[in-house]
């Protein structure tokens, strides 16, 4: 499939048998060629193929390395003492480290997203065949995986066609694996560029797994109005029995749901779900329920709410099946690559397993069928929900009082606290009967179960807030609406041009994990200021369900308040983690369909007009995972800014801009080839932001784009001073670099502005057709 | 007061900060600096001791020690409010990234900080930041004002109580009156 590869062309044949029109034979593959867009420079992209490209990024955003570890102990040379350049028996720094550890992440991320599309593509294609064709939206989405046709240059047909794509993506992530070895890669902008390949590869396996999903499992196709989703340990009815989904892969969930419709169980038994796989069960059902994000999965198993668990897919605590031992629940395991050691039963009578499980000779079981999963789990829930009645690990409040006064006041839960709670004082009150201060930690606390693992006495904290906590979590009742899938066609038509305009000032992606640095209201909040200010923004996966966790003043969830559109002031669920291409292909499409630029295997180009025109800006507040970091990854090779919540900075490496360095801010004016200064627009590609409102703010700062007009760049200005002036409490002092023309000032704060320029030595510039690319010139300079 | 990381998987391998053991060490590394700077995090404005909030010890300490302040995250206005102007605003990361780059002639144009002090920050960005200048700034002299051992510093205040700290702080703005 790739250019070194045998390709046979038929136009058009004629024969006895027939005539065949555009057929593309390519060692042993058959790929439809009836696109009859042309073939751009760079189909399937090899590791160096868009290298030019990231280095102009890299060298735009450079990497400031906060390496978390001085050593290297990744071969038996080491351990190597890297520190302050010391260059390791391989000859490696730490800078080279730094990339490298960066890259293996990415290569996680991007492998698991793979290896979950192609284990969802394989079992479709068993179930339904090769040939079944994809539809994401009917005829409201014509380009239907802009990504993996801006990539590889094939527009999928077919489950069939996603097969032959993912043996391209799988190939490339072999190859960027093996860039980590000892002795390959010797500079840290290549493991960089890589990186930016891994990306790549990682954002056409994820589209391949929500595209195949979405076709065969009849999820809402680009559906503004996705059904809401109930959403909240309160939404569960605990009556019932229970079974709980954890994990990201939809495909034993739908055995289970498959199974309970046709046994007519479905509204007498509750099917919930934690992190990706609830919001994927609810594109496939209706009536399941989102518990929340993976920080929730201790508190609703040792809550006791689980009758069965199951267990899927990436992001699963690994101690998920102790702690469902404690509560007597029994445990599936339902992905071969999450196998807890338990015995495999996949071929073993579903009535013997069952018998097993709910008599409990064994506490799990490994059931590789999907179909076996799903009776299995319907069959011992009911089974066991009358005899554990909710059995909880969840100590009472008398209880935690007396074991509060075993604490040694040692301070080493917070010392290992992630988010540092301040937690022997709370323990001390608890120990004198006033829980408020275990209560007040409740929302902080990200459910890791650090502080246990570090107390010499063994309390069990975590417990200790979930149960101090239990009325706040019961009456957890919200709305999250149902991954809607990819943006239309028609809704890109429409925003295109105000978007690339600058009109409508921006996309806001809050994607990404539950890590959050102080509970999840300030993804709420963060989305419902650019909502209101009449950005559009899309979610997917834990920020997703966290923005659907609160209400305005008169009880709506954001998904309540704001319209599911692709539109100004639209509050989109795209989905789940795999479905953040979508968010990637909206920007792709409007190159696409408004620009009418060709995106076939035509990166660098889109690529180049994205950076430069398209005010989109991810923010992964929670951001925890490898998967986190290829899904950015993903982004920058776009050129699109992504920022990270506090935690982010563990991801050991910024590419930040200099504002401060004139020269690294010019661009070619497509229309002359003259060079312009556009100013730090977008200022970064990638940054820790601290607090909340230092997000909204740079936030805004980074939807500013060379391209925007000056009726644009006004409203853009307006939005960034406005929140500045908001959460900062004074004006920013970078206007000077914003402005181009005195049209750019925004009318309301003219004299301030002006003044402000007066001060700078501001001098007028003009406003360009963007590019990075000297081959986009249209008329070279004499 | 223990010299032990205070998150317990903050580990540094062979170069580890040396500990301020008295709040006058501090003051006279920053006396014999040409050009120290002092970037205070969000935590300032949420933490108090004493009843006082830390941001205020800053200021006094600021104000008689004349070292220039960075602002990061969205604190600048509570500064601006008590009527202190810090130097400059950024981000942690902003401004530590031109820290690294030893041809970035500081704020004000007039040549690279020799001196950089952190306070205030989230213990876990603030340990990568200093671990980010230690390798990448290796000759550049970091210190921490906070009571939470950073080993990556080249100076820390060992882990301190809340008293020991306001005392520290309230002793070296003492020291430059
Ligand atoms: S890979 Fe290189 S730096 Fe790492 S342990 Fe081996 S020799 Fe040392
Ligand atoms: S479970 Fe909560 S309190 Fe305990 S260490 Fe983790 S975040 Fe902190
Ligand atoms: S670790 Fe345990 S004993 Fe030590 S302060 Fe915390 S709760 Fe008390």
């Amino acid at each position: 499939m790739t250019s070194k590869n045998v390709n046979i062309k038929i136009g058009e044949l004629n024969t006895n048998i027939g005539q065949i029109k555009n057929l593309e034979l390519s060692v042993g593959k058959v790929i439809n060629n009836s696109w009859e867009e042309p073939m751009g420079p760079t189909p399937m992209p090899h590791l160096t193929t868009l290298r030019s490209w990231d280095m102009k990024l890299l060298k735009k955003y450079k990497p400031f390395y906060m390496p978390d570890c001085d050593l290297c102990c990744l071969c038996t040379y080491g351990k190597c003492d890297l520190t302050a350049g010391k260059r390791g028996a391989c000859g490696l720094n730490i800078a080279d480290q730094s990339s490298r550890i960066v890259l293996i992440a990415c290569c996680i991320g991007a492998a698991t997203h793979n290896g979950h599309a192609r284990h969802v593509v394989d079992h479709l294609i068993e179930k339904y065949g090769r040939r079944f064709p994809l539809n994401v939206g009917g005829l409201n989405v014509k380009v239907e995986a802009p990504v993996t046709r801006l990539v590889t240059g094939i527009k999928p047909e077919t489950l069939g066609d996603l097969d032959d794509i993912l043996s391209y993506t799988e190939s490339q992530i072999t190859h960027l694996v093996s860039v980590a070895h000892t002795g390959q890669e010797a500079n840290n902008l290549d493991f960089e560029s890589k990186a930016f390949h891994a990306g790549r590869m990682d954002q056409v396996g994820m589209e391949i797994a929500d595209l195949c999903q979405i076709s065969a499992l009849g999820f809402p196709k680009a559906d503004p109005e996705a059904p809401l989703i109930q959403m909240g340990i309160g939404t569960v009815d605990t009556n019932k029995p229970v079974i709980m989904c954890i994990g990201h892969n939809v495909v034993p969930s739908v055995g289970i749901i498959d199974f309970m419709k046709d046994q007519k169980l479905d509204d007498k038994m509750e099917v919930v779900g934690l992190c990706c796989t609830a919001i994927d069960n609810t594109r496939y059902f209706e009536r399941a329920k989102i518990v929340g994000p993976i920080s929730w999965e201790l508190r609703f198993i040792r809550g006791g709410f689980a009758d069965v668990v199951v267990l899927d897919e990436q992001c699963v605590r690994t101690d998920a099946s102790l702690e469902a031992e404690r509560v007597k629940a029994p445990v599936i395991a339902a992905s071969e690559k999450n196998c807890i050691g338990y015995e495999d039963r996949t071929n073993d009578p579903v009535d013997k397993i069952v018998d097993d499980l709910v008599n409990y000779r064994v506490p799990g079981v490994l059931i590789l069928d999907p179909e076996k999963v799903g009776e299995v789990a319907v069959r011992v829930a009911k089974a066991v929900a009358p005899i554990r009645k909710k059995m909880k690990s969840l100590p009472e409040l008398d209880q935690i009082k007396e074991l509060a006064k075993k604490c040694r006041h040692c301070n080493m839960c917070q010392r290992s606290c992630p988010q540092d709670l301040a937690i022997e004082p709370a323990v001390k009150a608890a120990s004198e009967g006033d829980y408020s201060k275990l209560a007040d930690l409740y929302e902080a606390c990200i459910g890791c179960g650090r502080c246990e693992e570090a107390c010499p006495v063994k309390l069990e904290i975590h417990s200790f807030i979930l149960k101090v906590g239990e009325k706040k979590m019961l009456a957890e009742k919200n709305f999250c609406r149902s991954g809607r899938g990819a943006i239309q066609d028609n809704e890109i038509r429409s925003v295109g041009g105000p978007l690339v305009l600058g009109e409508i000032p921006g996309i806001v992606a809050l994607v990404g994990c539950a890590n959050y640095p102080n509970g999840g209201k300030d993804v709420y909040d963060i989305a419902r200021e650019f909502a209101l200010r009449r950005y559009i923004v899309c979610l997917t996966g834990c920020s997703a369900m966290s923005a659907g966790s609160y209400k305005n003043e008169d009880g709506k969830t954001l998904y309540e308040e704001f319209p599911g559109g692709f539109e100004a002031g639209g509050v989109l669920n795209n989905g789940s983690c795999v479905s953040n291409p979508h968010i990637a292909g909206a920007a792709i499409k409007v190159a696409s369909i408004f620009a009418k630029r060709n995106l076939r295997g035509n990166y660098e180009e889109i690529a180049d007009y994205i950076h430069n025109r398209i005010g989109a800006v991810g923010l992964a507040w929670g951001a925890y995972s490898q998967k986190a970091a290829s899904i950015a990854a993903g982004f920058w090779s776009l050129g699109i800014p992504v920022l990270v919540g506090p935690h982010g900075s563990k991801y050991r490496r910024m590419l930040l801009g200099r504002s401060d360095k004139p020269e690294n801010w010019e661009v070619l004016d497509a229309r002359t080839g003259d060079k312009v200064n556009v100013g730090p627009a977008p200022e970064h590609l990638f940054q820790t932001v601290e607090t909340p409102q230092e997000a909204m703010v740079q936030i805004a700062k980074l939807c500013m784009r060379p391209n925007d007009t000056w009726k644009g760049r006004m409203g853009k200005l307006t939005h960034y001073i406005d929140l500045t002036k908001r959460y900062y409490g004074v004006m920013p002092t970078d206007i000077h670099q914003f402005v181009r023309t005195p049209a750019d000032i925004p009318i309301t704060m003219k004299d301030e502005i002006v003044a402000i320029l007066k001060e700078r030595d501001w001098k007028e510039t003009k406003i360009p057709d963007p590019t990075m690319l000297p081959r986009m010139i249209r008329k070279a300079k004499e | 007061m223990s010299c032990e990381p205070w998150q317990c998987a903050e580990i540094a391998s062979t170069k580890k900060a040396n500990p301020i053991q008295k709040p006058e060490i501090a003051v006279a590394m920053i006396k014999k600096a040409t050009r120290p700077l002092l970037i205070v995090g969000s935590r300032a404005v949420t933490q108090t001791l004493e009843g006082k909030p830390v941001i205020d010890y800053i200021i006094d300490l600021a104000n008689a020690s004349k070292v220039p302040v960075v602002a990061t995250a969205h604190i600048v206005g509570d500064f601006v409010k008590r009527g202190y102007q810090p130097a400059a605003f950024m981000t942690a990361m902003d401004i530590s990234n031109r820290i690294v780059d030893r041809t970035w002639q500081g704020l004000d144009g007039k040549g690279h900080p020799d001196l950089i002090m952190y306070i205030g920050l989230p213990y876990y960005m603030e340990a990568l930041i200093l671990s980010g200048l230690k390798h990448f700034a290796p000759d550049l002299k970091t210190m921490t004002l906070d009571n939470k051992f950073h080993v990556h510093a080249s100076w820390s205040f060992p882990n301190a109580s809340a008293e020991e700290w306001a005392s520290n702080l309230t002793t070296m703005t003492s020291k430059f009156l």
